[in-house]
C-alpha cells in the first residue's frame, strides 16, 4: 500500500510525514512524529486521552485519519509548554495549576485534559464550574474523581484572565 | 480539611509539594509502556475465543504464518504445562488457553508481525475447530446440584480436592450463637442483594514491550503494579529461571488492583524469542473489558438482629462471589472485610463461585464493597425502623481497639469512632440537604497489608539524595517517599529524587496493592535514612574530632555540643565522603508487619427523578482515617477517586452478558464510568489516628474509599423514595422498576 505524504503544522512548526490512508492521526503522531503525549485509551473516541487541537478545536486523534490532517494546524500536549527546562517557570498556567493542585495521579489522561481545558478557556475565559464539567465530559479520568482537575482549571482561568 | 490532627508536627510530612514525576506528566514526556519503541520492534495481536466455553479440537496456524509481515506465531503449545497444584497454573492457562477456552475473549494464539494491522490480519486467519461445552454464567446456576462445570480443572485450593464442582472457596466463620441472638432480638431485618461485575476501568490498557535476546535473556518494559510479580509470573509461565528476565517498570496508567497479575508479558517474550526481535503487545479497550480482570459479581443474604435501643446483637450472612473461570480469593476476602461493628454473635458463610466469565482480579479493597453494600443497607433499615440517627446507631456499635473482626482478629488502634464523629461535626452533616435532596451515610473498612519492600538511599556528593524503591507509583507514592526521606534527613524535599527502579537495581519488592506502598515501602525508606543518619554522625565525629556519641543529627546537619563549631551539613559531609570512608548509601529490606486498618464514612445528598429513575448526587463528603497523611493532596485524591469509582459502581457500571456469555458492552460508551458532568465536588475530611506500627503513623489510603459509596447512595435513595434498592447498579431502569413495584 502506498503511503500518503501529509504536510501540516504541528505545535507551530511546519511538519510533514508519511502515513497509510487508514492510519489514525493518533498513530501517526505517536509512531511517525514521536509525539507520544496523546494516548490511546479506547480507540473509539470515548475517553479523550488522545485529544489534540485541530485548527483550535478539540479532536479525538484516534477518530481522524492521518491524511485528514493535510494543511491543518495541530496542537498536542507537547506544544502547550514552551519550555524544556525543569524549573517549571515556563509551563502553561494549566500545566502549573494541574501540578500545584494535584490534578493528576497516574497521569495517563492528563495530556487530553490539558488540551481540552485549553480549548475551553480559549473560547470561554470565565467558565462556571458546570461549564467546565460539561466541556471536559468527553475526557475520562479514573484516578481523581475530577474534583482537583476542575479546581485546577478554575484556577488557571483566573490566572489567564489576570494575565491579559 | 483535616479533622483529628495528628499530635506530632513535622517539617515535611503533611506538606503538599509538587510531585516529582509531575512535570513529565503535564508536558507529555512521561513514558508509559505503550510509548516505548525499540529498533526493529514487531507488533503483536491475539486471536481470542468466540465462545464462552469450548474444547479446542485443533488449531491451524499455517495460513497465518504465511501471511505478509508475520514473524512469529505462538499458541498454548509453546508454553510448558504447569502442574495443576502450581500456584501459577491458572494464570498460565489464562495467558493462553490450553485445550479448553473458559470464557469469551480467552486468548488462544498470538502473532507478531511488522505492523499491528498485519498481526491482526494474521491472527484472524488462524483456524480453530471448537467443540462447544455448556456455559455456566450465574451464581445460582453454578451452585445448583448437578451444575455443569465451568472449569473442569478447577482445583479447590482452599477447601481441598473433593467432588468436582464450581466452588472455588468456602469460608464459614462463627462466633457466639447467632441463631439464639436472632431469636432474642427485638428487631431482625433480612435482605438479599446482588451486585453485577464491574471493571477497574484504568484508562491505560495493558501494554508491554519485550526484547528476548539470543542469549536467552528477556528485557521487559511493563505497565504493572509490581514488576517483581511480572518477573516471577513471566518466568513461571515460560518455564524459565527468574534471572533470565529483567523487568523495567514503565509509568502505569492506573491499576486499582487490575494490574496485579500478568496477561501479556510471557506471550510477548515467547514471540520475541521466536522472531529474534523486540515485540510490543498492547490490549485494545475491548480486550481490556473482555479479557482482563473485572471485579466479581455477588449475591448476598444478610440478616441482622438488634435490641430496641439499637445494639446490634447478631449478624447472619451468606455471601457468594462470582470469581470467573478460575479459583480466586474473593470469597475469602469478602468474609474478612466484615469488621466495622462489634457483633457479639456472628455467622458468616462466604463462597467463591466459578463461571465462564473472565478471570476476576483485585479491585480496590477487593470484595469489601459488595459486603458493605449489603450490611450497611440493612443497618440503615434498622436505624430507620428504630427511629435512630444512622450515625448514632453506628457510633453505638462501632468497633474499637480490641474488638474482633469476623476472622476473629482483634483490631489494633483504629479510627472508626473518630471518622463517625468527624462526619457528625462536619458542615455537610450539620446542614440540611438542599431542597428536594435526601441524605444517606455508610461506613467502609479495609484491613490493608504490609508485605515485602526494599529501599536504597544514596547520598550524592552535592548533598542531594536518591531514594530508590521497587514500588510502582500508582497514585503519588514517589512524592510520599521523598517527603518521608526529607523529614528523616532534614533536607529539602526537592533535593530528593525518588526513583522506581528495575528488578536488577533494587531489592525484591511485592506488588503495590493493599494500600501498602507508603506504609511498607515508606517504612523501608525511613529505615535506610536512619541508618544513613548514624553513618553521617560517625563521619561528622571523625571530621570534628569528637566522640561519635556526642554527635546528633538535627535538621539536616550534625551537631555536637562538645565541638562547639558550626553544624556540619549533609552536603558538607557528602562532599568529604571520599576522605571519611567512601560513598554514603544504605539499603533496607523488610517484611512489614502492623498494617493499620482503615475506616471511611461517606455522606451523600442526592435527588431521584421519579419520572426517569435518574439519580443525581448534589453533595458528597468522604471521611477517612489515613493514620498520617504524608502528602494530604494525594490522600484526598485517593479518597475522591475511590468515592467516584464507587459512585459509578453504585449508579452506572455493570457487565452485561448475553445468554451465551458474550459481554455486550465492551467499550466506554456502553460501560459508562462517571464523567465530570455527572458529579459534584467530592469534599474530603482526613482523620489522623496514627498507626503505631509505622514511624509516621501511616495506615495506607488507597482502598477504603471505594467501600462506602454503594450503600451511602442506596441509603440516600431509600431516604428519597422510601424504596430499598438491593441490586447494583442502581441504574435508572432498576430504580424506575423498584418505584413502580412499590406503588
Amino acid at each position: 500500500m502506498s503511503r500518503t505524504h501529509i504536510t501540516c503544522t504541528v505545535n507551530g512548526e511546519d511538519t510533514d510525514f508519511l502515513a497509510n490512508p487508514g492510519t489514525s492521526l493518533l498513530d501517526a503522531l505517536r509512531d511517525e512524529l514521536g509525539l507520544t503525549g496523546a494516548k490511546e485509551g479506547c480507540g473509539t473516541g470515548d475517553c479523550g486521552a488522545c485529544s489534540v487541537l485541530m485548527d483550535g478545536k478539540v479532536t479525538c486523534a484516534c477518530l481522524v485519519f492521518a491524511p485528514e490532517a493535510q494543511g491543518r494546524d495541530l496542537m498536542t500536549v507537547e506544544g502547550l509548554s514552551s519550555a524544556d527546562g525543569v524549573d517549571g517557570d515556563h509551563l502553561h498556567p494549566l500545566q502549573q495549576t494541574f501540578l500545584e493542585g494535584a490534578a493528576l495521579q497516574c497521569g495517563v489522561c492528563t495530556p487530553g485534559f490539558l488540551v481540552a481545558a485549553k480549548a475551553l478557556l480559549d473560547h470561554n475565559p470565565d467558565p462556571t464550574e458546570s461549564e467546565i464539567r460539561y466541556a471536559l465530559a468527553g475526557n475520562l479520568c479514573r484516578c481523581t474523581g475530577y474534583d482537583k482537575i476542575i479546581r485546577s482549571v478554575q484556577e488557571a482561568a483566573v490566572q489567564l484572565r489576570s494575565a491579559t | 480539611m483535616t479533622a483529628i490532627e495528628n499530635p506530632k508536627t513535622y517539617k515535611w510530612v503533611g506538606t503538599r509539594p509538587i510531585r516529582h514525576d509531575g512535570y513529565d506528566k503535564v508536558v507529555g514526556k512521561a513514558r508509559f509502556a505503550a510509548d516505548l519503541n525499540l529498533p526493529g520492534q514487531l507488533h503483536a495481536a491475539y486471536l481470542r475465543s468466540p465462545h464462552a466455553h469450548a474444547n479446542i479440537v485443533s488449531i491451524d496456524t499455517s495460513m497465518a504464518e504465511a501471511m505478509p509481515g508475520v514473524k512469529a506465531v505462538v499458541t498454548g503449545d509453546d508454553f510448558p504445562a504447569l502442574d495443576i497444584t502450581d500456584p501459577n497454573h491458572d494464570v498460565s492457562i489464562n495467558v493462553l488457553a490450553r485445550g479448553t477456552v473458559l470464557y469469551h475473549g480467552h486468548a488462544i494464539a498470538a502473532v507478531a508481525a511488522t505492523t499491528k494491522a498485519e498481526a491482526q490480519a494474521a491472527a484472524a486467519a488462524i483456524e480453530v475447530e471448537y467443540e462447544l461445552l455448556p456455559v455456566v454464567l450465574g451464581i445460582d446456576e453454578a451452585m445448583a446440584d448437578g451444575a455443569p462445570l465451568a472449569n473442569e480443572q478447577n482445583y479447590q485450593k482452599f477447601v481441598g480436592p473433593s467432588d468436582p464442582s464450581n466452588i472455588a472457596t468456602h469460608t464459614p466463620l462463627e462466633r457466639g450463637d447467632a441463631d439464639a441472638a436472632m431469636a432474642a432480638a427485638d428487631i431482625v431485618i433480612e435482605r438479599e442483594f446482588d451486585c453485577a461485575h464491574v471493571h477497574q476501568g484504568y484508562i491505560e490498557p495493558h501494554a508491554c514491550v519485550v526484547d528476548t535476546g539470543a542469549d536467552g535473556k528477556a528485557n521487559v518494559w511493563a505497565s504493572s503494579q509490581g514488576h517483581f510479580m511480572v518477573r516471577a509470573i513471566t518466568a513461571a509461565v515460560l518455564g524459565w529461571e527468574t534471572s533470565r528476565i529483567k523487568v523495567t517498570p514503565a509509568e502505569i496508567g492506573g491499576g486499582f488492583g487490575g494490574k496485579t497479575t500478568v496477561y501479556l508479558e510471557p506471550v510477548a517474550a515467547r514471540l520475541s524469542e521466536k522472531a529474534g526481535r523486540p515485540v510490543k503487545l498492547v490490549m485494545s479497550r475491548e480486550e481490556v473489558l473482555r479479557s482482563s480482570g473485572p471485579a466479581p459479581g455477588a449475591k448476598l443474604r444478610i440478616k441482622i438482629g438488634a435490641t430496641s435501643d439499637g445494639e446490634l446483637t447478631a449478624i447472619d450472612g451468606w455471601m457468594a462471589y462470582q470469581v470467573g473461570a478460575y479459583g480466586d480469593f474473593a470469597g475469602m476476602v469478602g468474609a474478612m472485610s466484615v469488621a466495622s461493628y462489634k457483633f457479639p454473635n456472628l455467622k458468616l458463610e462466604s463462597w467463591g463461585v466459578l463461571s465462564n466469565t473472565p478471570k476476576t482480579a483485585a479491585y480496590r479493597a477487593p470484595s469489601a464493597p459488595h459486603a458493605a453494600f449489603a450490611i450497611e443497607s440493612v443497618i440503615d433499615d434498622i436505624a430507620s425502623e428504630l427511629g435512630m440517627d444512622p450515625i448514632e446507631l453506628r457510633l453505638k456499635n462501632a468497633a474499637v481497639e480490641g474488638d474482633l473482626t469476623a476472622m476473629g482478629m482483634p483490631h489494633p488502634r483504629i479510627g472508626l469512632v473518630e471518622c463517625l464523629e468527624a462526619l457528625k461535626a462536619s458542615d455537610h452533616y450539620q446542614s440540611e440537604p438542599a431542597e428536594g435532596a435526601s441524605r444517606g451515610v455508610a461506613v467502609g473498612f479495609w484491613f490493608n497489608i504490609g508485605e515485602q519492600s526494599s529501599a536504597t538511599v544514596n547520598l550524592n556528593e552535592d548533598g542531594t539524595a536518591t531514594v530508590i524503591t521497587g514500588s510502582p507509583d500508582i497514585g503519588g507514592s514517589r512524592a510520599s517517599m521523598a517527603l518521608m526521606a526529607a523529614e528523616e534527613l532534614g533536607i529539602d524535599v526537592y533535593s530528593i529524587t525518588p526513583v522506581v527502579a528495575d528488578t536488577e537495581a533494587v531489592g525484591f519488592t511485592d506488588v503495590t496493592e493493599g494500600s501498602r506502598a507508603t506504609f511498607a515501602t515508606g517504612k523501608a525508606v525511613v529505615e535506610a535514612c536512619r541508618e544513613l543518619k548514624v553513618e553521617l554522625c560517625r563521619r561528622a565525629a571523625q571530621t570534628m574530632g569528637v566522640d561519635e556519641a556526642e554527635v546528633e543529627w538535627v535538621d539536616g546537619a550534625a551537631v555536637s555540643p562538645s565541638h562547639g563549631g558550626e553544624p556540619l551539613t549533609l552536603a558538607a559531609i557528602t562532599a568529604q565522603a571520599k576522605r571519611t570512608g567512601g560513598p554514603l548509601t544504605a539499603t533496607a529490606s523488610l517484611n512489614a508487619a502492623g498494617a493499620g486498618p482503615s475506616f471511611a464514612v461517606h455522606c451523600a445528598d442526592l435527588k431521584v427523578d421519579e419520572e426517569t429513575g435518574q439519580t443525581t448526587i448534589v453533595r458528597y463528603t468522604a471521611v477517612q482515617d489515613a493514620g498520617t497523611a504524608i502528602h494530604p493532596s494525594y490522600v484526598e485524591g485517593q479518597m475522591q477517586g475511590g468515592s467516584v469509582q464507587g459512585i459509578g459502581w453504585a449508579l452506572n457500571e455493570e457487565y452485561i452478558f448475553s445468554s451465551d456469555g458474550v459481554l455486550m458492552n465492551p467499550g466506554f460508551l456502553d460501560y459508562r464510568i462517571p464523567v465530570a458532568s455527572d458529579l459534584p465536588m467530592i469534599e474530603t475530611i482526613i482523620v489522623e489516628v496514627p498507626n503505631p506500627s509505622h514511624p509516621y503513623g501511616v495506615r495506607g489510603v488507597g482502598e477504603t474509599g471505594i467501600v462506602p459509596p454503594m450503600a451511602t447512595i442506596g441509603n440516600a435513595i431509600k431516604a428519597a423514595t422510601g424504596v430499598r434498592m438491593t441490586s447494583l447498579p442502581m441504574s435508572p431502569p432498576k430504580v424506575l422498576k423498584a418505584l413502580g413495584d412499590a406503588r
